[in-house]
Order: structure tokens, then C-alpha cells, then sequence
């Protein structure tokens, strides 16, 4: 994995540079294997919401397989970013973009991408728990019968490979036939997650999944977040900077819309580069 | 402001608040307790034997051996009283040729309204409607009758700077010294004999055709021809509805086209129903011809195009409280947007549709103007279902102001005109109401 770090020296500032040093790889994060490569790339990439800049000329690669935390005060774009690495920024009308953003290669703004193709491979999951109003089975079972899969047993494995991945499984198995809004936050969420997972995305993005959690729950999403590493590329915007320390093999900190800072967590957390990061992670302003 | 104010304030508009809905459901009360009251007068009702007669020749129902020694029996008392007249009417031949001309004048008033009371006097050739081959069917019209066999009604004009007055004179006394003076008072106390009222429950008032205009008979033409209208206009309206308001909250861009369209469909929902009256016999009947003349497509596409701003925009509040999560996570599983619509949106939004749908088949089933010019009759049997492409129908509003203010009897059939105003509320309750529990019932199914 290091040497594929290695190569993307040029194209990404810190993450690279600091990729053999003791501290980005601590003993409990192993790295992994087959990841690593650049699967989003953003290329002076900027979002405007009618004349308004929310995102500023973002340079980034996103690292497959890895845990990448974004975080920054509320209002510097960094929702706006995750979101439109699966193309939800289009139910705003007024929003577009200027610059590349690539996701294996292929220009995702691009005029002949399918942005439903693409949100197939890029999953979300969002700040509140949004089960739909149905059964556990038909949440779900909601993706796969979208693209086309209708034998039940089929569906019935998803449903429980799904479940299991997102450590839901004990919990639910015996009353999958019940509506999912009697489900508690916390195992709501977990479900989204499942949800997302039963349609076997490539990327994991979450939108401050914990934000409506309580500790214990969180907990558990943080558990889970571990879990899922290694298997998808995941990007996860948080409020929270332990959380953010805790789950993410790379942080970026963005600030009035700029990406001030992507390097690997420990080193970011322990030795920015920036002052204007400094400033934040010591909570001198937020 | 002080916290004493604010208690004041608070209290005054509790108190402003329940005091309004006090008034209001007293408002309701007074004028829903006579249509209940009345209204149930024409199901259940002290009905004669004339009533049963009537059942007997015109539907087949009844006990018709009974109904025979019923006859028989109350045929006793009446022959003596047609005894009388004869007699008198015998005397009369005998009589000075102008007294008898004078009796003769005032025994007209006397027969019709014998014949009023028990149907036609033997050997008399009785009128072909059907009104003239009976007697009262209704024990307290019988008294009415009997009440203007034995009295005759005069005005006082007296005084002139007042209006005249009027007062009721015996007839008994302008046959005193005939063989017909008996015959009031053996009338008077013979009429229960001779008519028999017997407590009734007419189900039939909902079942039955209509016979000779309403006068008898049940109002099922009307209560069918306002299910046809109504359930006609949903067809039409619904899905045209359904499908305008997922274009407005899903589709349209936000330009002066789509405001253009959203002020309009607000400016409809506001235009009087004698206008949709109008525009349907203008447009469905005289332009498209939809029809040769009234019928109940015509009528049924008029209230669709009443009601489509209501449905439009019940269905779009309805879809517009869908939780925008809910379409965030479907196209995030890479979902299309119809998909998401169809299989999301709809789903979540339908307590609020089919509230607004059903409302809105309640006031098409209540509205009288639309109709007036494309589809309602005032007289007619009820149609079959293949015949509403070209039919005209009777229907419950129009029959209503029908019977109250142009039938030529409309004094004599108030009971059914109650019955018709209480069946129309009874349906649009009923039609309210389902809708309540749908909406429950979906909602609970979506809350799990």
C-alpha cells in the first residue's frame, strides 16, 4: 500500500509525503490490502450555489478502501463536497460546478454520466436516520428490486448479508416484517447503512451519521465504521473530532470552503501544517 | 407585557375559541335536527292502508292475504259513509232545482276531499295519475285531510289594514237538515277504522323508483344518479389530479410558466359552480359533444373539472409533507426519480391524497349547479350503467330544490323532500368519514 502512496506523491500534498511515517499507521490500523488508490479525484473542483462559492478549487485524491474524516465549522462546504461526490447536490437547482471531479476515471459532472448508474456505486448515508415507512425486509430489499433482482430467496440472502455487515442482524432477524420507524435511532441508522450496503456500493459517504445518536449508539456506528474498512472506501463528515481521530485514516479540514488541510490523521491531529488547522483542532474557534 | 396581560390575552382566547365552536356546533344542531328528524319521518312513518295498497299493486310487496282481509275490513266502514253520500245525492234529485244546485256546489269540496282521504268514491271514473287512484298513505296527512273534509277554510278581510285571516267554518253546518250531516261525524270518528295506520318502516324510500313524481315511492333514481355523477367525476379528476400535482411539486421548474399555471389552478378552485355549469354545457355538450344532450358523462367531466383544483392541491400539500429524507435516501440508492415518485413519494403521501380525493367526492356528490345544464333530470327512473354515456339522471341536490320549489305538490311531499336532504348528508357524512379511517388506517400501516 505504501508504494501506491508513494506514487501519488506529486498529485496529492500531504497525504503521500507522510505515508512511511510511524504515526500515520499506528498498530491497531493495519493497512490495506489492494486500497489505495486515488478512487475520487478532485481537480481545482468548485461548487456554487447560485453566485455563491460554497467549495473552492478542492485538489484531493480519495484513497480507496480507507476511512478519509472531513471535518471543519458548520457552513464551510464540507457537506456541500460529500455530497457532490454522488451528484445529491442536483436537487438544488441552483447549484453547478466548475473543475473535474473523477471517480475511477470518469468525470461525474460529466454530461454523459448516468447520476443513477453512479449513485448505484457511491452510497449515502444521511444525517438522520431516513428509513423508508416500510417492513425492515422492504428497506433493505429496496435497492436490489430497484435494479431489476425480484426472486425472493436471492433477496432474502441480501437482506441478511446486509444486515450482518452492519452488525444489525441479531437484533432484527426475528421481525423483519415490521415497520422499520419502530426500530430506535441508533439501529434506524445502522439499518441505512445496511440499506446502502444491500445495493453493493464501491464508496460509503457519511453525512454526520452520529449527529442524532446517542454515545452508545454512536459507539456502535464508530464499531461498525471499523468493520466496513478495508472493504469500501468511506468518507464520513463529522462534527466530532474524536470521532473523526478515531474512525478516519485520513482527515481533510476545510474552512470558509477551501480545503485547508488533507494529510493522514495522526499527523494532522498531532502536527498540522496549518495554523488555521491548529486553530480548530485545539477548539480556539469552531 | 406584564404576566397579568398575558393571562388575560391567553384566557380571552381560549374562552373567544371554544366560544366559537360552541356557536358553531349549535348553528349545526339547529339545522341538522329537522333533516333528522324529518328526514327519518319518511322511512318511518304511521303509514295507512292506502300505503300498503300502493306497495301491493306498484312493487309486490306485502302480505297480500292480509292486505285482502284489511280491505274487507276497513271496506265496511267506508261503504257506510259512501252510503251516506249516495243517499244524499239521491235526495238531492228530489230537491227544489236551486237548493240543489246550491248543495251540489258545495258538496264538490266535500267529495274531493273524501277522495283525498280514501282514494276514489266507488263508481266514480278516478283521474289516470297515480295521486288519484289512492287515498293518504301517511296517517298524519290523513288527518290533514280529514281536518279539510270536515272544516271549510275561509279569510276575514274584515279589517282592511291588516292581512286577511283565515278561519275555519264546520260544513257541517251547511248540510244541517241532509242526510248528509251524519256523515262528518261518522267520518271523524271512523277515519282510523277505514284507513288503518300501522306503524311502518318503508326501507323502500331508499330502494324504490319513484311512482307519479315523488309522490310516492322511494328516491333509489336520485341516490343512483348522484353515485354515478360523483364516482364519474373521480374518474376523471383523480388520477388528472394526482398526476398535475406531482408535475407542479416534482417537475416544474420555478419559472413565470409554472406560476402562470399555479395561480390559475387557484383561481378555479375559486369560481362560482354555476359557471363550471355553464362551461360544461358550453364546452362538453355544445363543442365537444360529448353527448346529445344532458347526460351523465357530460355532468360527470363538469364536476371533474370543479373539483380538479381541490384534488390538486390537496395531493400537492400531500406530497410536499413527504419528508425530503425519504427521497434523499431512494435516490441515493440510485433510484430514478419516477421510481422514486412511484415506489417513495406516492406511497407516503397517500393519507393526504385520498383525504382530499374523498372530500372532493363529497362536494361533487353535493353540488347542484354543475349539474343544472349537463346531466340532472327531475323526474326519470333510474339508468343503467350503459346508458350514463348518454342519460340524463336524476340526482339528490337538483331533486331537492326540485321538489321544495317547482313540483306542483311540493306542500304535500315535504317528508320526501327531508328524506332526500338527509339521504345527501347521510352519503357526503359517510364519504367524510371513510375518509377518516382510510387515513388512519394507511398512516398506521405506515408508522408500523
Amino acid at each position: 500500500m505504501q508504494t501506491t502512496v508513494e506514487e501519488k506523491e506529486t498529485s496529492m500534498q500531504t497525504p503521500a509525503k507522510t505515508a512511511t511515517r510511524d504515526i500515520y499507521l499506528p498498530s491497531e490500523r493495519k493497512s490495506v490490502a489492494g486500497g489505495g488508490t486515488p478512487h475520487v479525484v478532485a481537480k481545482d473542483f468548485s461548487i456554487f450555489y447560485g453566485d455563491f462559492e460554497a467549495v473552492k478549487k478542492v485538489n484531493a485524491d480519495i484513497l480507496s478502501k480507507y476511512v478519509t474524516a472531513i471535518i471543519g465549522p458548520s457552513g464551510c462546504g464540507k457537506s456541500t463536497f460529500l455530497r457532490a461526490i454522488n451528484r445529491m447536490n442536483d436537487l438544488i437547482p441552483s447549484c453547478h460546478t466548475t473543475g473535474t471531479l473523477r471517480f475511477d476515471g470518469e468525470d461525474i459532472y460529466g454530461k454523459l454520466t448516468d447520476e443513477v448508474l453512479l449513485r448505484k456505486k457511491i452510497g449515502m448515508v444521511f444525517q438522520k436516520p431516513n428509513p423508508f415507512p416500510k417492513s425492515i425486509f422492504d428497506n433493505i430489499a429496496y435497492g436490489p428490486r430497484l435494479h431489476g433482482m425480484t426472486d425472493k430467496k436471492h433477496l432474502m440472502e441480501i437482506v441478511e448479508k446486509s444486515l450482518r455487515k452492519a452488525a444489525l442482524w441479531d437484533e432484527v432477524s426475528d421481525r423483519l416484517d415490521k415497520n422499520a420507524l419502530g426500530l430506535s435511532g441508533g439501529q434506524q441508522q445502522r439499518l441505512c447503512v445496511a440499506r446502502t450496503l444491500a445495493v453493493e456500493p464501491e464508496i460509503l459517504l457519511l453525512d454526520e451519521p452520529t449527529s442524532a445518536l446517542d454515545p452508545k449508539a454512536t459507539a456502535k456506528i464508530e464499531d461498525l465504521i471499523q468493520e466496513l474498512r478495508g472493504s469500501y472506501t468511506i468518507m464520513i463528515v463529522t462534527h466530532n473530532m474524536q470521532q473523526a481521530s478515531r474512525v478516519s485514516d485520513y482527515t481533510m479540514f476545510f474552512y470558509e470552503g477551501t480545503l485547508v488541510e488533507h494529510a493522514t490523521t495522526p499527523q494532522l491531529f498531532t502536527n498540522p501544517k496549518d495554523r488555521m488547522t491548529e486553530d480548530y483542532i485545539t477548539g480556539r474557534f469552531s | 407585557m406584564n404576566l397579568g396581560t398575558r393571562k388575560v390575552l391567553d384566557r380571552s382566547f381560549t374562552s373567544l375559541g371554544i366560544g366559537s365552536i360552541v356557536v358553531m356546533a349549535l348553528a349545526l344542531l339547529v339545522v341538522i335536527t329537522p333533516i333528522v328528524y324529518n328526514g327519518l319521518g319518511a322511512v318511518f312513518f304511521q303509514g295507512t292502508i292506502e300505503h300498503r295498497k300502493l306497495l301491493q299493486d306498484e312493487f309486490h310487496r306485502g302480505d297480500k292475504a292480509q292486505l285482502e282481509r284489511e280491505i274487507e275490513e276497513s271496506g265496511r266502514y267506508r261503504m257506510e259513509a259512501y252510503r251516506m253520500l249516495g243517499e244524499f245525492e239521491a235526495e238531492l234529485e228530489g230537491m227544489d232545482p236551486v237548493k240543489a244546485r246550491q248543495y251540489r256546489m258545495q258538496l264538490g269540496p266535500v267529495k274531493t276531499a273524501l277522495q283525498g282521504l280514501l282514494g276514489p268514491i266507488p263508481g266514480e271514473e278516478p283521474g289516470i295519475l297515480t295521486r288519484f287512484r289512492y287515498g293518504q298513505t301517511r296517517w298524519e296527512k290523513a288527518e290533514e285531510k280529514l281536518h279539510e273534509l270536515l272544516y271549510e277554510s275561509k279569510w276575514d278581510y274584515s279589517d282592511p289594514n291588516v292581512m286577511a285571516k283565515e278561519y275555519f267554518v264546520r260544513r257541517a253546518e251547511s248540510f244541517e237538515g241532509t242526510s248528509l250531516l251524519p256523515l262528518f261525524s261518522y267520518v271523524e270518528q271512523n277515519a282510523e277504522k277505514m284507513l288503518l295506520p300501522r306503524f311502518t318502516a318503508y326501507w323502500g324510500f331508499l330502494f324504490d323508483k319513484s311512482v307519479d313524481a315523488h309522490i310516492f315511492g322511494g328516491i333509489w333514481p336520485e341516490i343512483q344518479g348522484t353515485f354515478f355523477l360523483a364516482i364519474g367525476a373521480m374518474l376523471f379528476a383523480f388520477p388528472l389530479g394526482v398526476v398535475a400535482a406531482i408535475y407542479f411539486t416534482e417537475y416544474a421548474k420555478d419559472n413565470l410558466f409554472t406560476s402562470m399555471l399555479r395561480s390559475a389552478n387557484s383561481t378555479l378552485a375559486g369560481v362560482p359552480s354555476i359557471v363550471f355549469g355553464l362551461f360544461g354545457l358550453a364546452f362538453f355538450i355544445n363543442t365537444l359533444k360529448v353527448s346529445e344532450s344532458k347526460s351523465v358523462l357530460a355532468g360527470a367531466l363538469t364536476l371533474a373539472i370543479m373539483i380538479l383544483p381541490t384534488i390538486i392541491r390537496a395531493a400537492e400539500e400531500a406530497i410536499l409533507s413527504v419528508p425530503k429524507t425519504y427521497k434523499e435516501a431512494s435516490l441515493g440508492l440510485g433510484s430514478t426519480k419516477w421510481n422514486t415518485i412511484v415506489t417513495v413519494i406516492l406511497p407516503a403521501a397517500l393519507p393526504g391524497i385520498i383525504t382530499g380525493g374523498v372530500i372532493s367526492l363529497g362536494r361533487a356528490a353535493g353540488e347542484t349547479a354543475p349539474i343544472i345544464f349537463t346531466a340532472a333530470v327531475s323526474v326519470g327512473s333510474a339508468i343503467g350503467l350503459a346508458d350514463v354515456l348518454s342519460s340524463p339522471t336524476p340526482a339528490l341536490s337538483w331533486n331537492i330544490y326540485n321538489l321544495a320549489s317547482e313540483h306542483e305538490m311540493a306542500s304535500e311531499i315535504r317528508h320526501v323532500q327531508y328524506g332526500m336532504v338527509l339521504a345527501l348528508v347521510s352519503i357526503v357524512l359517510l364519504l367524510n368519514l371513510s375518509a377518516v379511517l382510510l387515513r388512519a388506517r394507511i398512516t398506521k400501516k405506515l408508522k408500523g
